[in-house]
């Protein structure tokens, strides 16, 4: 129960919330809301095993994971963007033919072989500052640098260059967007298409290095849902997902690590000598995902802030805009 | 794609015909059907390819699934036991999804009314001695409050903090299963098994090889009178839904909130008892279940009904009538699917079915006409 431990651990886990929740940013950014993010998850994490396991370069295995789920989030694009059906119902069947095809292509593959794990890096400099060097900067997955960029990059893409600001056009106003000259059924299957491969990364970066292997459902086991319930938490700001992930993902490690010593903080640790007591630690990240929904709706009342306005509402050409 | 593809300019050089894609103004009745049976078709086709692809043989896999959910009066009667929860969660997901409410937590209102039922049972409630007809309705009320207890949370959270019901209702899926998998581990655990003891005959909803003796057709069928109960809900929701005043409210504020607001409808009030009561149904399936068929509580109860239940509710176009025939299609399914190898089989082709599903919808939209130039030009 070392909380440096706890907290450098909680920024790899968190990692993982963090690529997919910022890919569903992206994605409902441009006014297209995707459910199938567990789906999504799911599939690229077992793309990425099995290719990693089949040619050793790991690599190769979050390219396949970003490809085959990027892939599979333009079934959405498609059902959603251009034959405007119903985004929740496509976004449910997204996830039930993700979760499908994964475990039907990953069947057997748990114990297809090993893998080597993606590399891990401590930064020079970095890690000697006190408290946040050891956390951020020590021993971490190249997968959790990668998101360190992903941040920043994403806030200044969407907030200041101009594709950042057609972006948000089209999820806002696609007619008045469409008059500008945007193509916005191009825009929409683009950032789908984005928010598909982060989904896809988001997998790989569990199966290849966050907790390796495969393990058909348990490899995800929702995540990808608080992922979703993340973005509107980070009120569509990369800034405050990342806040989230990495909060989330330190709830998950303490979770795991609680039940460990026999003692905690002195005293005699109740989870230890209850270990059924660990069916309610279970329900924390859950439990939290719906609190911190709530924080994020009260917030959102508060300050008139919202989704994008035209989050979930087909767009066609020609017909009156809402 | 969205009103017409544009004529070549140059007609000299244009192809004799040219396809066009028109919205419909209204559909014909037999559209529908048509149009969900071709998805279904399509959907299996598709499956197919996907099971030669991990080197299955697919067409002995769909013959399999045929016989062994469908191949004689005692498979079937299997086949109808399934179908029972997946009736009464397709039920739960028709009303809510009437309203547009995206209740995806059916699956853990199943399970905690599979809970509440037990109770009556294990703490006891109902003492061991008590009769059927003590015991049994004891138990549906318990799971279904159960249900809708667990439906009301996120109903009101949406109704009064307008928290997506979508996310919550599914992260109480997991709470649940973890609630039940606690009660079924540290309080019920029978030997320390993840299984409680069976339930007393008292607490068994009465089967069809109950009346053996007198009707020889019936033994050894394990069908139960849950299916007399589901039959019996689908009646009363599609009474609620077409015919009463409250199903009229629940049509309205689903097709057209902002009218239904100015109409003065209690749009808040609407969404917690429309939750609740397809928290309830589900709850009912939950109690069924474990009253009908599995006669104690145990972890893994579901093979997903609660997903499943989302499929038949759009399948049936949400129709509570139409919900009974594809619940025993889905029956089968998943009773033949549980001996098909690689397991994922039997949730990929629900996968495929919804999804082909809603793509097919844009068929009852959009009418894709071939144009012969003569009257092409006409329309120009």
């Amino acid at each position: 129960m070392d909380p440096i431990i706890i907290l450098q651990a909680g920024v790899a886990s968190g990692t993982v919330l963090l690529f997919a929740t910022i890919g569903a940013i992206f994605s409902e950014r441009a006014g297209v809301l995707n459910l199938g993010v567990e789906g999504m998850m799911l599939i690229g994490a077992m793309s990425a095993f099995s290719v990693t396991v089949a040619t050793g370069n790991g690599g190769l295995g979050l390219l396949a994971a970003m490809f085959v789920a990027g892939l599979l989030s333009l079934l959405h694009g498609l059902v959603s963007i251009h034959f405007q059906a119903d985004q929740v119902v496509s976004g449910l069947a997204l996830t039930f033919l993700g979760v499908g095809l994964s475990l039907v292509f990953g069947e057997g593959l748990s114990k297809a072989g090993t893998i080597t794990l993606l590399p891990v890096y401590t930064v020079p400099v970095l890690s000697a500052i006190p408290f946040i060097g050891p956390i951020l900067f020590t021993k971490q997955s190249v997968m959790v640098y990668i998101g360190y960029a992903l941040v920043p990059l994403a806030w200044f893409f969407i907030n200041y260059t101009r594709p950042g600001m057609h972006l948000r056009a089209v999820g806002e106003n696609p007619t008045a967007a469409d008059a500008m000259g945007i193509n916005v059924y191009r825009l929409r299957y683009t950032y789908v298409f984005v928010g598909g491969t982060l989904a896809g990364l988001a997998g790989g970066t569990i199966s290849l290095a966050i907790s390796p292997g495969w393990f058909s459902e348990l490899t995800t086991s929702g995540q990808g849902w608080i992922a979703v319930g993340l973005v509107i938490f980070a009120q569509w700001d990369p800034w405050r997902a990342a806040f989230g992930s990495y909060t989330f993902g330190a709830l998950r490690r303490t979770i795991l690590d609680i039940q460990g010593p026999t003692t905690l903080f002195g005293f005699a640790n109740p989870f230890y000598y209850n270990p059924y007591w660990g069916f309610f630690l279970q329900m924390l990240p859950y439990a939290f995902t719906i609190i911190v929904l709530i924080i994020g709706s009260r917030e959102a009342l508060r300050k008139r802030l919202g989704a994008p306005a035209a989050l979930g509402v087909p767009y066609v050409r020609g017909e009156r805009g809402h | 794609m969205t009103t017409t593809t544009p004529t070549l300019p140059n007609r000299r050089f244009s192809l004799p015909f040219v396809i066009k894609v028109e919205p419909r103004l209204d559909a014909p009745a037999w559209l529908g059907p048509v149009v969900s049976l071709g998805a279904i078709a399509v959907a299996l086709l598709l499956g197919a390819v996907v099971l030669k692809l991990v080197g299955g043989n697919p067409w002995a896999a769909y013959a399999h699934i045929a016989k062994a959910a469908f191949g004689d009066i005692g498979v079937f009667s299997d086949t109808l036991v399934k179908a029972t929860p997946l009736m009464m969660v397709g039920l739960a997901c028709s009303i809510a999804f009437r309203m547009k409410l995206w209740n995806i937590g059916a699956e853990g209102q199943f399970y905690m009314g599979a809970l509440g039922a037990s109770m009556v049972v294990l703490i006891p409630i109902a003492p061991e001695t008590a009769p059927g007809w003590i015991t049994l309705p004891l138990m549906l009320i318990a799971g279904m409050a159960f249900g809708a207890g667990w439906g009301f949370i996120p109903g009101w959270l949406k109704a009064k903090l307008k928290v997506n019901e979508i996310i919550t209702t599914l992260m109480m899926n997991y709470i649940a299963v973890a609630f039940v998998n606690f009660f079924v581990f540290a309080v019920w655990s029978e030997g320390g098994f993840q299984m409680s003891k069976t339930f007393q005959r008292a607490a068994w909803l009465p089967r069809l090889a109950d009346f053996a003796t007198e009707i020889k057709l019936f033994r050894g069928l394990t069908t139960h009178a849950g299916l007399l109960i589901g039959i019996a809900a689908a009646a009363v929701i599609w009474y609620i839904l077409y015919r009463s005043l409250w199903g009229y409210e629940i049509r309205l504020i689903g097709d057209n909130p902002r009218a239904a607001q100015y109409a003065g409808l209690n749009i808040t009030r609407n969404t917690v008892l429309v939750m609740m009561t397809s928290g309830a149904l589900a709850g009912l399936a939950g109690m069924s279940e474990i009253a009908g068929a599995v006669h104690r509580l145990q972890t893994s109860i579901s093979p997903g009904y609660g997903f499943t239940g989302i499929i038949i509710a759009w399948l049936a176009k949400l129709n509570p009538l139409v919900v009974i025939p594809v619940s025993i299609l889905f029956g089968g399914l998943i009773l033949a699917g549980r001996e098909i190898q690689p397991s994922g089989v039997p949730r990929l082709i629900q996968g495929i079915i919804l999804f082909m599903l809603i793509a097919s919808d844009v068929l009852m939209r959009y009418r894709v006409r071939i144009a012969w130039n003569a009257d092409a030009g006409a329309d120009v």
